[in-house]
């Protein structure tokens, strides 16, 4: 590791030991297999490659999200940020869709955001599951603070896991109001919406990890990448 | 008595529309007109428009829609309607143009079917269509149409033994399908095994009202389609050679549900498939093709029964034979039904009527039923309390 010079070391936050996120996979309709699995921060430049595109797509807020989570994971790359993580979705290799979130304290988890880049086989609502599912089975916490821009995110989550309004709560992305994933509703709507099995098999994790650039976007007709 | 015919098809892709339920419509019947090489503005030649739409003033805080319509497209002075039938609004309207032209009164009419869904969050979209069930005995007790096909199933289950991978192998046909139709919501093949028996299934294909599952359900779409009928002694006027409308058949059933003297028995459309064949001069064996409503996988197995494809209870079989893929003895939705091209409510009834055109067209691409000369279309409204049945032939050279 390279030495860090006083300033930038004070910059830095101050890091929290967080048990890794073990990685699964999980049978789609299509019988594919979506592979779940931690990103490091050598992995964000990739994976900021996969989600650029959809950065000037205004349709269904592709555009807000997909800014805000490049901003969020270059700031998690660069140290910026304190306690966050990535998981990405893998099918076939290929990159499907990612979350990302932090620990504001040992009990409390800050939900960023889901960002589904294959859509159909509802990937987003399976990924912000196994993103609840860090944050409250492996992480341990009590509850996480989760808001939503887009129509689609506010019915998958804040309605389907009949989350607890908490408006007077501010979340780190601002003024949309804050609903909370509390260890009750976590118990009550796990079964239902978290499946997965580990451990995922050597071939299959393997493949996962080349996490190949997606060649279609649905929301961007005609995408051609390098175009 | 006169003959009508459909000379004009527009159906522009099913889904998520980011227009206005305006903007939806016109698109519709923008494209049927243009394939029947008519124009709007002055000379436009249309004598009538009806309008289906379910949900228009209650979803879309819009009324006089028909009225819009005719003024957006420029098709002043013609007659216009709006008509809603719940989702069997769509065939309701053909049916009254195809009135209308018989009685003389219009020589071409316009039906433009459509619904702006996606505004709604699926609880709300279930609650507004619930809106149709008897408000005393039905909707104030919470019933929704999920749960009455929910009920329905057990039943037909246990009467018939309908298994769970049945409805699922319905649901598999019709997103195979969809595939070769560009205008379906959904396009994508779920795998038999994934969503029945694998580890995950549950997760992926949750019980929406057991023992129906996620891919026993239609989606909440957005849609618009239109038709253009007219009277066969006026068709040189059009560029397209007619679908001849050879019969129509309606009837309904008991409000209540629960009041009915046969529960697993769906006596309306059997008696408008009856009606229909009646009037077409034809029965269950001269029909090539079939749009039947299957808003949910259930309603496909017991329709085909219903109209007499099948012999009551054995639907099912017959989806195990693959007797109603495209190639089998009776194809079943091969536009990808509700269940994967969306139902969008007042839409519906008018999208299932261009499938037929299509294939008696041969305009079907990859989902062409071979030499198709007539077909046969269920509008379900309710939860079978008002059903239009449609039958359509190939107009000879």
């Amino acid at each position: 590791m390279a030495v860090l010079d006083k300033m930038e070391a004070q910059l830095r936050p101050v890091e929290t030991l967080m048990v890794p996120y073990p990685a699964k996979y999980i049978t789609q309709a299509s019988g594919e297999k979506l592979v779940v699995h931690q990103l490091t921060r050598e992995d964000v430049p990739h994976l900021l490659k996969a989600i650029q595109p959809l950065t000037t797509v205004e349709k269904d807020f592709y555009d807000v999200v997909g800014c805000r989570v490049v901003s969020e994971l270059v700031g998690w790359m660069r140290y910026r940020v304190k306690d966050e993580y990535c998981l990405v979705g893998t099918v076939n290799g290929e990159i499907v869709g990612m979350v990302n979130g932090r620990m504001l304290t040992d009990k409390i988890g800050m939900s960023y955001h889901t960002l589904a880049i294959r859509q159909g086989l509802r990937l987003g609502a399976q990924l912000f599951a196994a993103k609840m599912e860090y944050h409250m089975d492996f992480l341990k916490q009590d509850e996480v603070w989760v808001v939503a821009e887009s129509p689609n995110g506010f019915k998958r989550w804040m309605i389907e896991y009949e989350l607890e309004p908490r408006f007077e709560q501010w979340h780190e992305l601002g003024g949309v109001p804050t609903y909370v994933l509390t260890r009750k509703l976590w118990e009550k709507h796990k079964a239902a919406k978290c499946g997965g099995r580990r451990p995922v098999p050597e071939e299959l994790l393997a493949v996962a990890k080349q996490m190949t650039l997606p060649s279609i976007y649905g929301q961007i007709p005609g995408y051609k990448r390098g175009e | 008595m006169r003959e009508v015919g459909i000379v004009g098809v527009g159906h522009p892709p099913f889904g998520k529309y980011e227009g206005s339920l305006m903007a939806m419509l016109c698109e519709a019947a923008v494209a049927a007109l243009d394939d029947a090489g008519l124009k709007t503005g002055a000379g436009h030649g249309v004598d009538q428009v009806l309008v289906s739409s379910m949900g228009a003033s209650q979803v879309n805080r819009q009324t006089g829609v028909a009225s819009a319509l005719v003024d957006t497209l420029n098709l002043r002075p013609a007659m216009a309607e709006t008509v809603e039938n719940g989702p069997a609004s769509g065939a309701s309207a053909v049916k009254l143009g195809y009135m209308a032209i018989v009685s003389g009164m219009c020589d071409v009419v316009l039906v433009v079917g459509g619904e702006r869904m996606r505004v709604l969050s699926g609880w709300e979209a279930t609650d507004f269509v619930a809106t149709m069930l008897h408000p005393e005995a039905e909707y104030a007790y919470g019933l929704t149409l999920p749960s009455f096909a929910g009920m329905f199933t057990r039943l037909i289950m246990a009467k018939y033994g309908v298994t769970e991978r049945d409805l699922a192998m319905v649901s598999v046909k019709n997103h195979q399908n969809a595939m070769f139709n560009p205008a379906a919501h959904i396009q994508l093949v779920p795998d038999l095994e994934a969503i029945t028996e694998d580890e995950d299934a549950l997760t992926i294909n949750p019980y929406v009202a057991e023992p129906l599952h996620l891919y026993d359900t239609c989606p909440v779409s957005d849609g618009a389609a239109a038709v253009v009928l007219c009277a066969l002694d006026v068709k040189e006027r059009f560029a397209k050679r007619p679908v001849k409308i050879a019969g129509i058949g309606q009837a309904t059933d008991t409000h209540v549900v629960a009041e009915r003297e046969v529960p697993t028995d769906l006596f309306a459309v059997r008696r408008a498939a009856e009606r229909a064949y009646a009037m077409a001069g034809l029965g269950p064996q001269d029909i090539d093709v079939a749009e039947l409503h299957d808003a949910f996988t259930i309603l496909e197995i017991v329709e085909a029964e219903e109209v007499g494809f099948f012999p009551r209870g054995e639907g099912h079989l017959a989806v195990r034979r693959g007797e109603t893929r495209i190639g089998g003895r009776i194809p079943i939705n091969t536009s990808g039904g509700l269940k994967a091209k969306g139902h969008p409510l007042g839409a519906t009834g008018v999208s299932q009527i261009i499938e037929l055109v299509r294939q008696l067209r041969g305009e079907a691409d990859g989902r062409q039923v071979k030499d198709a000369q007539a077909g046969l279309a269920v509008n379900f409204g309710g939860f079978g309390n008002n059903v239009v049945a449609t039958i359509l032939t190939r107009e000879e050279e």
